[in-house]
């Protein structure tokens, strides 16, 4: 791995509430990883393995239980708004503000000057292709638009690391494609470091310099995988045997931890915690 | 007076004659007769949601603050407003006296609920994703109360107001004509004691469109806050 580290995480691991109660999960387990500055890497795995809640630590939303994040050199201990831009799966776009008064409202909240905020807005738009619909309202807006204007405010706020967790997750199967060759075009212009949690083995292949694969709960890296082609990624990528290789490894590895993830809920169904 | 006199030696109590009924009524607006009542039951009203709107947002939002007390008040507030409160009306004159004090202390207290519980709803029931985000880009707590609590509670606690309004005008009005010196309600109470059926027709039917014309206002203002 080239290139100096943008995310140092050390050790993590979380657990929700206290033992004994009901509401107890370990969610994570003693994970550690260095992602690189100007990287793509995917978090994959079984539902309920602790990858958003790894994201969640990385942006500083929650403090976990053990070990730490550095960011740039510096301990993660809350928010960091000029570092780190989330982007969430739904419903984090305000119902009551076009799409314009969103993404300039981020800047608000970031402490962008006045002077700035229309430009940046503007370019923002420009980028993932909403500029004709910035006066919308989200709930005039398709799923796949409410999530470019969801990226577009993430991108005005011209933060070096983005966090995206299943951002494409609400979306079916021929919008993610889209907006997933979408992306990879945009961030081979722009210098950024992204971790994106998927469920999508193809997404996963398709978008990523390398993929961490999770285990069950309580989860764990289990493999990191190297996709090794350059960005953008062009659509018959999807095709080549490196691509269906890459995939099928992911599927081996994953195949077993989703049957553990799943028996292990049909069991507790029978009265024990909800998973 | 006279042509009143005549009327009620020859109608029976329970009933009037609908043409004295709009005649009565008539020379009431046109006299200017209830300029006064209407006054004093304007101002108990307006006084009563003004302490009811202004202590139930309060309330309501600090309340919101944390889910205990969201638990332990929200069920508080609506089982009391379950209760006839205009039975404590008694209470509120001993302690007010029967003057205009004594409606705007039990308009307010039971216009106070239907603000505060909706205030409650909406602010406690904010999409946790949207402050979330919010805080993720840096959001100060004042920007979060002005930028998405107050925007994301707005709609509700406007409907609150209304019912709050409604509910003010309805009491302030009955307890006028339970114990009371003045005021529309004062008035038809007066003139039903007095016998005088046609007035006192004509100041329920005057009275009906006072409150039809306020609460249209008052929906009026909700919609237009709610159409964000």
């Amino acid at each position: 791995m080239t290139g100096e580290v943008a995310i140092r995480i050390r050790g993590v691991s979380h657990q929700f509430g206290e033992e004994g109660e009901t509401r107890h999960v370990r969610a994570l387990r003693d994970t550690s990883l260095e992602i690189a500055r100007g990287e793509l890497i995917c978090l994959i795995g079984p539902s309920g393995c602790g990858k958003s809640t790894l994201l969640n630590i990385i942006g500083g939303l929650i403090a976990p239980t053990t070990g730490s994040v550095e960011v740039l050199g510096r301990r993660v201990a809350g928010p960091m708004p000029r570092d780190i831009a989330f982007v969430f799966q739904e419903n984090a776009l305000f119902p009551w503000n076009t799409v314009f008064e969103n993404v300039n409202l981020g800047m608000i909240f970031q402490g962008v000057p006045r002077t700035e905020r229309e430009a940046r807005a503007w370019r923002a738009l420009e980028a993932v292709g909403l500029k004709d619909f910035a006066q919308h309202y989200p709930a005039q807006l398709s799923g796949g638009m409410r999530q470019r204007a969801a990226l577009a405010r993430a991108l005005s706020l011209e933060t070096g690391i983005l966090l995206m967790d299943e951002p494409f997750g609400a979306l079916d199967e021929q919008t993610r494609m889209i907006l997933g060759e979408d992306l990879s075009v945009l961030l081979a212009r722009a210098d950024k470091t992204i971790v994106f949690v998927t469920h999508s083995l193809g997404e996963a292949t398709f978008l990523a310099d390398r993929v961490a694969v999770f285990s069950a709960r309580p989860g764990t890296i289990k493999k990191i995988i190297e996709v090794d082609e350059a960005h953008p990624r062009r659509p018959d990528f999807v095709t080549s045997a490196k691509f269906t290789a890459i995939r099928n490894e992911l599927y081996a590895l994953l195949h077993d931890e989703i049957r553990k993830t799943m028996a292990e809920t049909s069991v507790s169904t029978l009265g024990g915690p909800a998973p | 007076m006279v042509s009143r006199h005549d009327a009620l030696a020859r109608e029976p109590a329970a009933s009037s004659n609908p043409v004295a009924v709009l005649r009565d009524f008539w020379q009431i607006l046109r006299t200017g007769e209830f300029l006064g009542d209407l006054r004093v039951t304007l101002t108990e009203l307006a006084a009563a949601f003004a302490i009811a709107a202004s202590c139930g947002v309060v309330a309501g939002y600090l309340i919101s603050r944390s889910q205990y007390r969201i638990r332990v008040f929200e069920p508080l507030f609506a089982g009391i407003y379950s209760v006839p409160i205009i039975l404590f009306l008694p209470l509120y004159v001993l302690f007010f006296g029967l003057g205009p004090a004594s409606k705007i202390a039990l308009g307010a207290t039971i216009g106070f609920f239907p603000i505060a519980l909706n205030t409650i709803a909406g602010f406690g029931y904010v999409d946790r994703t949207l402050v979330v985000a919010a805080r993720s880009m840096g959001a100060s707590d004042l920007q979060l109360f002005r930028y998405v609590l107050l925007p994301a509670a707005l709609p509700i606690i406007l409907t609150g107001m209304r019912m709050g309004f409604t509910v003010a005008l309805l009491s302030i009005i009955g307890s006028e004509t339970i114990a009371s010196l003045a005021g529309l309600g004062h008035r038809i109470v007066h003139l039903a004691e007095g016998m005088e059926m046609a007035p006192m027709f004509a100041y329920i039917a005057f009275v009906v469109a006072i409150a039809a014309i306020l609460n249209t206002l008052v929906s009026a203002l909700e919609a237009r806050g709610r159409r964000r």
